[in-house]
């Protein structure tokens, strides 16, 4: 917004959906994230890999402010959205059903099934029962669970396996039609088959909504996003177009290492 | 590869060691049974000629020497229940708070560590601030009211103490994945925290409060007396500013106050007070059964 940052020739011109400028997360007195900046294209699927306590998952909660529930969290620099600082919006709770978020284990709430997906229309005072079914119904078939759940809308979420419990949980994060998806490596309690279905869907919603997708698997950063950031140790070893971060040549040494697997 | 699996000294030792073990855990779990069958049996025994359905509901009389237990036992019942009134609705609300809401800090380790110590008052203690503050200084005078209220101060840290324990039995995840949607700590309580807790909440609650039947020492100063004759068979015979009899003070009039009374009488009366108990109890494991029914993860 106020430096100029200029963008490389193949990025949209649309400004980008989500921007960090300079963060810094601490927890207590060990400092996590050490000021970093990116921006993040709308309708893009922008992956975030990096090794285990690079700050991947402290930097998603930066992005709803679900890290001001944590105690000892301090936060300096500024997450944008639309332009707009997300710590001078009026209502924290407005933001959270602007950016969805699902988190790397499953959570089917202790509810049925259809009330699992109606729960945040609900908390946010939309009460009318055909509208309801309607919009679950939707989020369901948009997280590719409703054909298995049909039949059942109204036995236990929490009784689903570990795949449909994570697709249950997509479409908790769709039900409040969120304008940015994240999702917290959600195919670590999943088998093979039912990621592969998850990431047609990714593909699928990034016609509506940005994606912030943070994964261990590198390979599927490479399938599903437009660009892909390297996190290492709470600093960005590189930011850039998937093709280039994963190609022979990417701007770090370390980036072809690990992409490649030759550590990490 | 068969040689793997002979029976060597030391497999045969590991089975002997399994069952002396089992032997041992198993007396020691049937031992914590028999005080509680001895004591039962004991008083039901001594108690039997004695036990009627009249003695419920009549009245003590002839100097406590003979009728029932009437007023007693409907003054421990509007004991138990008026603390209980004042009590729940407190200590749960506060636990809610010190659970959910309460962020890690000195004061609410202090709330904590306040609790904690409140537990450990001794009752006759209780018994003399209920005396100075309730009955004295707020002017209520020798009432059930008072004796109440010096009841709920007594029951209210534990029965904080197994709230917090119902709330946290909830996992964590549960209301991270509300909050991620945008619901509001309360939206996440009333929608997920309570439902799931509830029957834990209540049974802890039972629990306690069905111990304060058993309590003399904190309404002997604040509100029971050592007789009194209400109206038999109307259950709204007392008052909240009325002083009132309770079968904890009644046992303990009977047994060291007045002479000659009839060898049963006490133990009839110490039946009564603990069917009283085990009746409540019987409600909170019922409710614990359910509980475990319905449990949805």
């Amino acid at each position: 917004m106020f430096e100029s940052v200029t963008p490389p020739p193949v990025r949209p011109l649309a400004p980008p959906k989500i921007q960090v400028r300079d963060l810094k997360l601490s927890y207590g007195a060990q400092e996590v994230l050490h000021g970093i900046s990116f921006d993040v294209d709308r309708n893009d699927i922008f992956a975030i890999i990096g090794p285990a306590q690079s700050g991947k998952s402290t930097l998603l909660k930066c992005l709803n402010r679900t890290i001001e529930l944590l105690p000892n969290a301090r936060q300096s620099g500024q997450v944008l959205i639309d332009g707009v600082d997300v710590s001078e919006l009026p209502s924290v709770y407005s933001l959270r059903r602007r950016v969805g978020m699902v988190a790397p284990l499953p959570v089917g709430l202790p509810l049925s099934i259809f009330d699992n997906v109606a729960f945040a229309p609900r908390a946010s005072g939309f009460h009318d029962k055909q509208e309801l079914a309607a919009l679950v119904e939707r989020c369901l078939r948009q997280a590719a669970l409703w054909d298995e759940v049909k039949d059942r809308l109204h036995t236990l979420g929490t009784k689903l396996s570990g795949g449909q419990q994570q697709r249950l949980t997509i479409a908790r994060a769709l039900s409040h039609e969120p304008e940015v998806l994240c999702l917290d490596e959600f195919s670590i309690a999943i088998d093979p088959v039912t990621t592969m279905r998850i990431e047609d869907v990714l593909k699928e919603l990034k016609q509506h909504m940005t994606i912030v997708l943070v994964t261990n698997l590198v390979q599927q950063a490479r399938r599903l996003a437009g660009r892909t950031m390297f996190l290492w140790n709470g600093e960005i070893v590189e930011e850039g177009a998937t093709d280039v971060v994963f190609s022979d040549q990417p701007q770090s040494r370390k980036t072809y290492d690990y992409v490649n697997g030759i550590f990490g | 590869m068969a040689a793997t699996f002979a029976e060597t000294p030391l497999i045969r030792s590991k089975h002997r060691q399994e069952a002396v073990v089992r032997v041992i855990l198993g007396l020691m779990a049937f031992a914590m049974v028999l005080p509680l069958l001895a004591i039962v049996g004991y008083l039901v025994v001594q108690a039997w000629p004695l036990l009627s359905w009249d003695f419920l509901t009549q009245n003590p009389t002839g100097g406590m020497r003979k009728g029932g237990v009437w007023s007693a036992l409907l003054g421990t019942i509007y004991l138990v229940t008026t603390s209980l009134v004042i009590a729940a609705p407190v200590g749960v609300l506060a636990a809610v708070y010190l659970n959910e809401y309460a962020k890690q800090g000195w004061l609410t380790r202090i709330i904590n560590l306040a609790v904690v110590n409140l537990a450990g008052v001794p009752s006759i203690v209780h018994a003399l601030f209920g005396l100075g503050a309730f009955v004295l200084f707020a002017g209520i005078g020798r009432s059930i009211l008072a004796a109440s209220l010096t009841l709920a101060i007594m029951t209210l840290p534990v029965i904080i103490a197994s709230t917090k324990e119902a709330l946290a039995s909830v996992p964590m995840s549960f209301r991270e994945a509300c909050w991620n949607v945008g619901a509001t700590r309360w939206q996440t309580i009333r929608g997920i925290v309570l439902p799931n807790s509830i029957s834990g909440i209540l049974t802890g609650v039972i629990l306690q409060v069905s111990r304060t039947a058993g309590e003399t020492a904190p309404i002997m100063f604040t509100g029971a007396v050592f007789f009194k004759r209400i109206p038999e068979g109307d259950p709204f015979a007392y008052g909240l500013y009325d002083q009132c009899m309770a079968l904890s003070m009644h046992l303990f009039t009977i047994t060291t106050q007045v002479t000659e009374a009839p060898k049963a009488l006490p133990y009839a009366t110490a039946v009564v007070l603990l069917g009283t108990v085990l009746l409540v109890n019987a409600v909170a494991i019922a409710l614990r059964v359910k509980l475990r029914a319905r449990k949805k993860w």
